[in-house]
């Protein structure tokens, strides 16, 4: 008797999913699509085509990217302009009939934070979605991964995409992760390591004891950020954590299909003898917190480090120094909030820090969703945060990409768990240095760069 | 429908930054406008004028440096290049997702080696608007001397280019192969 060959868990799940291959390129069946508030090209494209969406019970939508946060109605938003890409979302959700979360759904909130939240993120699927952080859902054991507008419509049109076969990469973490150590900074660490593009053309799996040791959220900001070092997608073998994740979700199956999901479910591991195309290994137990001083996410030090000799296009758009020291960094701003770290979790740890302190910068919350911010305002997290002088908002993008009015302004400095610290990207000039939730709060209640272990 | 691509000799433009983000390709803000207002203008928005980027104009070629095209997905960043008139992109390695959006706008996004790559950037500082050939047909840059470099295009993209079909039009000529995909699928149980 011969054995099947020894698979990894993408391989499992993208096998099942080819519908033919031609010239080197499969056609990848979809399970689910999610689009949002900025997918209008694709629906603009559709219609000019005579489409229709041709699975609409399969595609999902959310309000995210263009949503105010100050209030709740399109009406709030700062611009015409802006207003119009909510309304043109709810309408081609009602257009087309698929289910959306539109702005003033209790369910609302970011798409990478919704996905989970409701149980439509499920392992074994593969998911897409017209945004680069659609990595998250890899979390849950999916194969999910951004797609541009071009797909999407492709996606609308045949509830399929032509891919060719990506290669893969198991980063393996092992040890435990030190005190105040958040799945952000491992993430941040990992992308120093292996760079920006480090895992370009690459699905990556996440293993080993540290990563078995995250709760879920913590696996999603984890697998978020793979697109930081260029992965197709980033994923973690889903384990009775995300069983009980799942357990009681509104879309996630019931009674008998639980059972033959869970069944199904429990065979998606990479076989042991799986062969990878590249392994990255990690310690845990060596990393500290982390903060980026540059334009890049792989631009990456331990608070305790100092300024690197690093290229002089950055350091010059930060207006940083190499040698400087970053803790003690003075900043004008802080922002937490983002599809990476704005699940209740993460504003749990920075609530934690804010408890009892002043904020001595501006400082801003934005939970990840509306049900993120109701559970939040249930443990009376939302009164930490205003008694300490943060803004506490509705659920949106908000700063992290900066497309619904909310930006930092020209030179400013800006402590942020959001994953992108790209030159403009909070807003034009304005200079963004990546940290985890509770590193975030330290900023705010030190009005400058600090070391959460020395405030804890 | 898509234009077609065989070959174009062009005026080529460096770029000479590593990890070049669509966010700096196009800035966030304006990924809302509709696209026949055209979005040429918006390409390196934020930068133009600065050391390192271009000078773009007449350029319908880049030559740029790794990681191009990293970050967001955001299409406009292939939008922004293809209505500035580029038709082709020249770096090491590019984003994943920029990569396909380009050959979806009839880009053509050519892999040369690193050190190829910085010649080239080196030689179009030196002779600005000089003029590179990328011929798909062949899958050959050309240089002015003619000096010829090779690099291989996806089978499937490439052949899309040449004929200047889209995607679409041929995966809805499959729909019965996925109708019955999509019953095989659902008989296998989740």
């Amino acid at each position: 008797m011969s054995a099947a060959p020894p698979r990894t868990l993408f391989e499992k799940i993208w096998n099942r999913h080819v519908v033919l291959e031609r010239d080197g390129q499969c056609l990848l069946y979809v399970d689910r699509h999610i689009v949002h508030d900025g997918s209008f090209h694709a629906f603009a494209n559709l219609a000019a085509r005579g489409l229709a969406v041709r699975r609409p019970a399969q595609t999902f939508g959310t309000a995210d990217h263009y949503v105010p946060t100050l209030g709740r109605s399109p009406a709030d938003a700062p611009t015409p302009e802006i207003r119009r890409m909510i309304e043109t979302f709810s309408a081609n959700a009602q257009r087309h009939a698929f289910q959306a979360f539109e702005l003033g759904d209790a369910r609302q909130g970011i798409v990478h934070i919704v996905g989970p939240e409701q149980g439509l993120t499920q392992p074994g699927l593969v998911i897409v979605c017209g945004d680069s952080h659609t990595s998250t859902h890899g979390a849950l054991g999916a194969l999910a991964f951004g797609i541009g507008q071009s797909e999407i419509e492709h996606v609308l049109a045949t509830q399929t995409l032509w891919q060719a076969p990506p290669r893969t990469m198991r980063i393996s973490i092992e040890g435990t992760r030190p005190r105040h150590v958040a799945a952000k900074d491992l993430v941040l660490a990992i992308i120093a390591q292996i760079g920006a593009g480090g895992a370009a053309g690459q699905v990556v799996e996440y293993a080993g004891a540290a990563v078995r040791a995250m709760g879920i959220e913590e696996r999603l900001t984890l697998c978020n950020m793979s697109i930081e070092a260029g992965a197709r997608a980033g994923m973690v073998a889903p384990d009775e954590a995300t069983f009980a994740y799942l357990a009681d979700k509104p879309f996630s199956p019931r009674g008998e299909l639980w059972k033959e999901s869970l069944a199904f479910w429990k065979t998606l591991s990479s076989d042991a003898q799986a062969r990878f195309d590249a392994e990255v290994t990690l310690d845990a137990s060596r990393l500290e917190p982390m903060v980026t001083w540059g334009t890049s996410p792989e631009h990456a030090v331990p608070i305790g480090g100092v300024v690197p000799a690093g290229p002089a296009r950055a350091l010059d758009y930060m207006g940083l120094q190499p040698g400087m020291r970053l803790e003690g960094l003075a900043v004008d701003r802080v922002f937490i909030g983002s599809c990476t770290n704005s699940r209740i979790s993460d504003l749990r740890a920075a609530a934690a820090v804010a408890r009892g302190r002043k904020a001595r910068v501006p400082a801003m919350v934005v939970p990840g969703s509306q049900l993120v911010k109701r559970q939040a305002e249930a443990e009376g997290l939302d009164e930490v945060f205003r008694a300490a002088g943060f803004e506490w908002r509705h659920a949106g993008c908000s700063m992290c990409v900066a497309m619904n009015g909310d930006a930092g302004a020209a030179g400013e400095r800006i402590a942020s768990t959001s994953n992108r610290n790209f030159e403009g990207r909070q807003g034009r000039g304005a200079r963004t240095h990546l940290m985890s939730p509770a590193m975030a709060a330290a900023a705010a209640v030190s009005g400058c760069l600090a070391d959460i272990r020395k405030l804890a | 429908m898509a234009e077609k691509f065989t070959s174009i000799t062009a005026a080529a433009a460096p770029c000479e930054a590593r990890n070049v983000d669509t966010d700096q390709i196009i800035p966030a803000r304006f990924l809302k406008f509709p696209r026949a207002q055209g979005y040429g203008r918006f390409l390196f928005h934020d930068l133009r004028g600065e050391p390192g980027f271009g000078p773009l104009e007449g350029a319908r070629i880049l030559v740029a440096n790794a990681n191009f095209g990293c970050g967001s997905s955001r299409e406009g960043a292939a939008y922004a290049f293809r209505d500035a008139g580029f038709r082709s992109i020249i770096a090491p390695s590019f984003g994943d997702i920029f990569f396909r959006n380009c050959l979806k706008n009839g880009i053509v996004p050519v892999r040369l080696a690193d050190a190829l790559c910085a010649q080239l950037r080196a030689m179009l500082r030196e002779k600005p608007g000089a003029e590179l050939t990328v011929d798909l047909e062949k899958q050959l840059v050309v240089e002015p001397g003619g000096q010829a470099h090779a690099f291989s295009v996806d089978p499937f993209f490439r052949s899309m280019l040449l004929q200047g079909l889209d995607e679409l039009g041929l995966t809805l000529s499959l729909l019965p192969e996925i109708e019955a995909f999509e019953k095989r699928y659902a008989a296998s149980g989740s």
